[in-house]
């Protein structure tokens, strides 16, 4: 069920990861949005989500307060929240419905943001960009939008944060989804199986930053049993940048293949900048 | 549906289904364990081993939040000052710039390129809007001075 949004305007939450290393992203996104009629509206002032990894697992309570704050700047402007990185989605969503969830906690919360002249407001919802454009904007609709038919074999990667906790989550099948491989079909291309594919990339809980070897063992373990594929496509930037580390074929942002399917060059979507 | 750690009848799903426990060894099964005898040991780098994937949580036929436990007992370790310093640095630029990964002179020039703002409108281009976060950590107890 729909929140405050009106139609199709939202505030987009842009995080870190993708402002501040992979703008490619941004970019790509704001272009496919700009041709699918899905006006997104900058979150002047937004901060880190707050990274769920490192502050959840230090102080919960300062994680909520933070993501309240974000939370709170999306209320001032009436439009639910969407998300580009799987780790926000993680912080701002189940922030979200915990709050919702739970009055007490939302006390907490309101007092904290009240030391900066903030409240909560009503509690937006918070979808992740290609949740949305599954579950809400709809296969057909996208399809009209597709006009350059590619024919790359894809790794999909999902992400974690993207399917789990379910208690928080659309989607119920964590263990063999299908949305995200039916968004990267719909552009054309092929959604080739592999044996760790629903494996996670290593990088979150605070294990890239902390211990980056085993993080990064993690990522070798997964990339090396795709087989038959030209690209992997992630939903996440933080998953993005750790396969990218170990993968010897392009990793791509789930807007770049989109965009290419619209027909936005290479150069366009970023492809040229950034690996 | 018993939620307890106590409840555990270690058959062992959550390490099987570990990501990290296939790569060193980390074994859930034995923090969960450890926690319901209350026994954790804040020293044990294992602590920090976990992806916070959910897998054993969602898994776990006795219904435990096991992801949501681990992130307890690192909430105890922190409090304890038992912290990695790469996490601490962290929480530092979040304090110090709003962002976990603030930007560089490169990506600033990868933006402009691509027809972006030179700085995205976050914490980087609203300088009240950082101190409203720092106030936010402040009055935590987490300052980190220039």
């Amino acid at each position: 069920m729909r929140g405050l949004s009106t139609k199709s305007d939202f505030s987009l939450f842009l995080g870190c990861l993708i402002p501040n290393r992979l703008p490619e992203i941004e970019k790509s996104t704001r272009l496919v949005c700009e041709r699918l009629g899905i006006n997104l509206h900058d979150m002047k002032g937004a901060s880190c989500c707050p990274a769920p990894g490192v502050m959840k697992s230090f102080d919960k309570a300062l994680w909520l307060k933070i993501a309240g704050r974000n939370l709170d700047i999306a209320a001032n402007m009436g439009m639910d929240i969407i998300t580009l990185c799987n780790g926000c989605y993680g912080t701002l969503k189940d922030a979200s419905m915990e709050l919702k969830d739970d009055p007490e906690l939302q006390e907490v919360v309101r007092a904290s943001l009240s030391t900066i002249d903030r409240d909560l407001g009503k509690i937006v919802d918070v979808y992740h960009f290609v949740e949305y454009l599954y579950f809400d904007y709809g296969l057909d609709d996208l399809s009209d939008h597709i006009t350059k038919k590619l024919d790359y074999k894809v790794a999909a990667h999902y992400g974690c944060h993207l399917l789990k906790p379910i208690k928080y989550r659309r989607t119920k099948d964590f263990d063999a989804p299908t949305f995200f491989d039916e968004l990267i079909e719909l552009t054309g291309s092929t959604s080739v199986d592999y044996v760790e594919k629903n494996t996670c990339c290593g990088a979150g809980g605070g294990l890239r930053s902390g211990l980056k070897d085993v993080a990064l063992d993690i990522a070798r373990k997964k990339v090396a049993s795709i087989k038959d594929a030209n690209m992997i496509v992630t939903p996440c930037p933080f998953c993005h940048m750790q396969l990218a580390q170990v993968s010897n074929i392009p990793v791509v942002y789930y807007s770049q293949l989109l965009a290419l399917s619209m027909g936005f060059s290479e150069e366009e979507v970023g492809m040229a900048v950034g690996k | 549906m018993n939620k307890d750690v106590r409840s555990c009848m270690k058959c062992g799903s959550c390490t099987a289904s570990c990501p990290s426990g296939r790569v060193v060894a980390f074994r859930t099964r034995k923090l969960v364990e450890d926690r319901a005898i209350g026994e954790i040991d804040y020293d044990d780098l294992s602590l920090w081993y976990c992806t916070t994937c959910f897998n054993c949580m969602e898994r776990c036929p006795r219904g435990i939040d096991i992801t949501d436990e681990i992130l307890k007992i690192r909430e105890e370790a922190y409090r304890k000052g038992k912290v990695l310093e790469p996490h601490r640095a962290v929480l530092r630029y979040i304090y110090r710039s709003g962002h976990a990964v603030p930007i560089n002179p490169e990506v600033r020039e990868k933006r402009m390129a691509l027809g972006l703002s030179e700085l995205p409108p976050t914490t980087h281009t609203f300088e009240e809007a950082l101190l409203e976060v720092r106030r936010i950590m402040e009055d935590e107890g987490i300052e980190y001075k220039e």
